[in-house]
């Protein structure tokens, strides 16, 4: 039973999906509720992550946030032209976050954050007519990120520190259209490492005015996630010594984890209300190519050329009474992806996120936080254009659809 | 308060149901593919091996699923079509047993030798585990026996175990005949199809031109009881048949696709090996040129002495040379020629080479040479040293003489003569204006799938991934065998069907994308 309990709590924290590419924007309760802003937003320890420049004008002493989403996404594929059509296996995706921050003195405050800001797991049917492209794909990444916040006046403050990240991929593909064994089982490579760790940073800058009004600023460095010497492991080729033998050999990759960079205001209107909007620039130029190199002389060359995207952000909060707070908002998510590189891998094309969620506070201190977020995505024709048989290019065209819903759940404590 | 966040969260839950993706026009229930004035809820298909999936030289498991009625029935699918099932074998290794006792050959696969060549070898990986002996129950949508002639659609007792061993009936219909003195036709009306294809005639053709013309063309004898195996039907006896298995299964309202018959020079089996394959560069041919063409001199003075120069043998030293075939069209000399080569050569020897080149000569552009010939052809022939070591001949001399295609004329089952083909390109013709004449009367649909095999062989038919030709092994449309499609050559004849029936019936279907059906599978477990 324990064992069972383990392995639940394993599936349950693959670290999923959302947002364009493999960014998942979903890291703090309070923060989702209100369009996942927050850069600008001075409320609690969620702030290690969004701005942790604001840290030092947080209220108490200690401060800590934790919380989990579940997401439920599915994408839906078809192609009138053959008459196919697919659907992922619904998977429940849990992001988790736990901040902390530490009030050292007037003037700095000190914050450790855990939270997984990229991912993607994606599993259509095996075999699917996609297959040559991606059977399914699981992509973590855990940040882990101490900060120190100083004030430099009482309109001021900067913030930052180091990010500790470790990821892990799990990939499985069908080697071509159209190569089996014998049986006719289709030939496919799965890459599987875990454990590429790597160093990143960012930096944040608050600026307040007035009481009122806060501008938000920061930037969260680019990350290359270098799989070295991962497992790779063929299978279903055919007995031949023109395929490539089955069993295991070594892969490497690289896989970048593109900066961000955020800026924000946030508009305190009375005692009751809170508005706030962010604006968020992705660095996903980055991303060219997903390049496959094999210990066994094979390699892969996935064109991707992103392009850099933009997230635009809004949220409000009202406080209803001593206990409760409503939060909701609504951003627009632009995708990186450009028209010819839609790959199924990641099939995200632009799209609209209406957010919600309240807070009640069971005492003086703890608080408990809800929030859900619904991203509607519009159906989009697309297609991937840079497969190629015998140095010809075949694309992979078709209609998709995709809908995510993440409910999610938190605590907030203050001392 | 609590309680009421409760609340809340099961509204979310809710929601949950709500958010499941939906395109704006499903491709299941818009009505994008309709089946027009056609009805696929019961299709059957009636044919040879070309319908029951049969590639490779063998009748196997992927293969079938990759049958063009497999893949059309799945089409079909989203536009009312039922279940289709077909009677698959036990295994991919393919052959056949009877009774435990192996009866047809594995399949091949292309295996690549020692010097890194690849050619199609008979797969030997597993043993095969189809045993005929097992019928199979139950009603099977695809009818198509490898091997099947036209009249034997309409045959009773075609697919009887007990008269397999003696060649008169059909080792793959034995499997799921209903009875045993049931036929393919009976089997199909008895399912009360709504939707037939019918593809039938090619074995009516092509075992003549397989076994390089080795049968009798039967044109005017309308009695199958009379034929053997390798014969061409009498046309007359074609059409005849093809009336009554169309007005049997239409009788009942069930409408259908019809298919034409390829020409034998569209096909690989006949297309491959080149009449003038001999090269001088050849090193184990190239050095004895001059050698053969001093022999062969005293034989061409002979050919001229008898009024034959056309028939002279000449190898040459700069280009590809033809092969030596026999050609059984031409006027048997044996006995003039040993007269002729006896002061030469002696009595014995000179009766040796006037049986052996009574019938000789090179072969030409007109001639075909079919696939097997390739591993016969520059080959030493040990039947024929055999037997003239019988004759007295020392093994040196023997061997010398039994060079197939160099010393020895390349025998009649490896050549189908341009007098040969002939004969099966009117049987063809007659045919295929039989198969057009019935779909017109009929109000059916006609897939003219000649006219795209004759493309596959002349120009290729383009794909999303290049093109399918019918080049062999490479050019992606025919399995190793040379005869049969791969399953990207069932997805193009597919399609074909596919705009047929739209044509003719109004339907709307999707089409197959032959960039996803494979070609030809690699394997090096073999003999």
């Amino acid at each position: 039973m324990k064992k069972l309990l383990l392995l639940v709590v394993l599936v349950l924290a693959s670290y999923t999906t959302f947002a364009g590419g493999y960014r998942v924007g979903v890291q703090g309760q309070r923060a989702i509720a209100m369009g996942h802003t927050g850069v600008a937003v001075v409320d609690n320890a969620e702030l290690v992550f969004f701005n942790p420049a604001g840290l030092v004008y947080l209220e108490n002493k200690l401060n800590v946030s934790a919380g989990a989403s579940g997401i439920f996404t599915d994408v839906i594929y078809q192609n009138e032209e053959f008459g196919t059509s697919f659907q992922t296996d619904s998977s429940v995706g849990t992001p988790l976050n736990l901040y902390g921050s530490y009030q050292v003195n007037d003037w700095m405050a000190v914050g450790l954050g855990v939270y997984t800001p990229y991912g993607s797991e994606v599993s259509w049917p095996t075999d699917w007519s996609g297959s040559h492209l991606v059977n399914n794909i699981d992509l973590a990444a855990i940040f882990v990120q101490p900060v120190v916040s100083f004030k430099i006046s009482d309109h001021f403050s900067i913030g930052g520190g180091p990010i500790y990240v470790t990821g892990s991929v799990n990939f499985n593909r069908n080697a071509n259209r159209t190569t089996t064994d014998l049986e006719g089982n289709r030939a496919n490579i799965t890459v599987d490492d875990s454990g590429v760790t790597n160093w990143g940073w960012s930096v944040g800058a608050m600026f307040s005015p007035t009481d009122n009004f806060r501008v938000g600023f920061n930037y969260r460095s680019e990350i290359i996630l270098e799989a070295e010497g991962g497992e790779a492991t063929f299978a279903n080729f055919p007995n031949s010594p023109a395929a490539p033998a089955n069993g295991t050999t070594t892969f490497s990759a690289e896989l970048p984890l593109p900066a961000e960079l955020t800026i924000g205001v946030s508009y305190q209107y009375g005692e009751k209300w809170t508005f706030a909007f962010d604006y968020n620039r992705q660095f996903w130029d980055v991303y060219e190519s997903l390049d496959l190199q094999f210990g066994n002389g094979a390699t892969s060359i996935n064109p991707r050329n992103y392009k850099n995207s933009s997230v635009y952000r809004f949220g409000a909060e009202y406080k209803a009474t001593d206990k409760i707070s409503l939060r909701a908002g609504y951003y627009r998510d632009e995708s990186p992806v450009q028209p010819g590189y839609f790959a199924p891998e990641t099939p995200r094309n632009d799209s609209d996120g209406f957010t919600g969620g309240l807070s009640f506070a069971i005492n003086s201190k703890l608080a408990i936080d809800a929030s859900f977020f619904y991203l509607r995505f519009e159906e989009v024709n697309a297609s991937y254009d840079y497969y190629e048989e015998n140095g010809q290019q075949v694309p992979f065209e078709g209609t998709y659809k995709s809908s995510a819903f993440a409910p999610g759940l938190g605590l907030t404590y203050k001392l | 308060m609590i309680k009421n966040t409760i609340k809340y969260f099961a509204i979310l839950a809710l929601g949950l149901v709500a958010c499941e993706p939906e395109f704006d026009n499903p491709i299941e229930e818009s009505g994008i593919y309709a089946s027009g004035e056609a009805d696929f809820s019961t299709y059957v298909a009636l044919g040879n091996s070309l319908t029951a999936g049969y590639a490779d030289g063998a009748l196997y498991i992927t293969g079938q699923e990759n049958s063009y009625p497999n893949l059309l029935a799945q089409q079909f699918q989203l536009a009312g079509g039922g279940d289709f099932t077909q009677p698959l074998v036990e295994d991919n290794t393919g052959g056949l047993l009877l009774g435990g006792n192996q009866i047809t050959p594995n399949r091949f696969v292309l295996a690549i030798d020692e010097n890194g060549n690849p050619g199609p070898a008979r797969y030997a990986g597993a043993a095969p585990t189809t045993d005929i002996a097992n019928r199979l129950t139950g009603s099977f949508n695809n009818l198509g026996a490898p091997g099947a002639k036209s009249f034997h659609l309409v045959t009773e007792g075609y697919g009887n175990t007990a008269n397999v061993p003696i060649g008169l009936a059909n080792p793959y219909y034995a499997r799921f005949a209903s009875a045993d003195n049931a036929s393919i036709l009976g089997d199909a009306v008895a399912q009360s199809p709504t939707f037939f294809s019918l593809w039938i005639g090619n074995n009516d053709i092509l075992s003549y031109a397989t076994s390089g013309g080795v049968g009798v063309d039967q044109t005017g004898n309308p009695d199958p009881s009379t034929y053997g195996g390798n014969d061409i039907t009498d046309p007359g006896l074609f059409d005849n048949v093809y009336r009554t298995m169309v007005g049997t299964l239409v009788a009942s309202g069930s409408k259908g696709v019809v298919l034409s018959l390829p020409d034998v020079t569209s096909i690989p089996y006949f297309t491959t090996v080149p009449f003038a394959p001999l090269s001088p560069l050849n090193p184990d041919f190239g050095p004895q040129i001059p050698t053969l063409n001093a022999t062969y001199a005293g034989l061409n003075q002979a050919f001229a002495f008898l009024g034959v120069p056309e028939r002279s043998i000449q190898f040459s030293t700069t280009a590809a040379s033809a092969v030596v075939i026999k050609d059984e069209s031409l006027t048997d000399i044996s006995a003039q020629l040993t007269q002729v080569l006896t002061p030469t050569f002696g009595a014995e020897l000179a009766a040796i080479y006037g049986a052996q080149y009574g019938q000789a000569r090179q072969a030409n552009a007109n001639d075909l040479l079919v696939l097997p010939s390739s591993s016969a052809i520059a080959q030493l022939n040990t039947d024929r040293l055999t037997e003239l070591v019988s004759f007295g001949l020392t093994q040196e001399q023997a061997g010398q003489l039994s060079v197939n295609g160099i010393t020895f004329p390349l025998e009649d089952q490896y050549v189908l003569t341009a007098a040969e083909q002939a004969l099966i390109s009117a049987a063809r013709t007659s045919y295929n204006a039989s198969i057009r004449a019935v779909a017109e009367e009929n109000g059916l649909a006609f897939y003219d799938a000649a006219a795209d095999l004759a493309i596959l062989a002349n120009t290729g038919i383009p794909f999303d991934g290049g093109v399918v030709t019918s080049d062999f092994v490479t050019g992606g449309g025919f399995s190793l065998d040379g005869v049969h499609p791969t399953p990207r050559g069932h997805a193009i004849v597919t399609n074909g069907i596919i705009e047929a029936i739209e044509n003719t019936y109004g339907a709307s279907l999707p089409s197959v994308n032959p960039g996803d059906y494979g070609t030809i599978t690699l394997s090096n477990e073999v003999n």
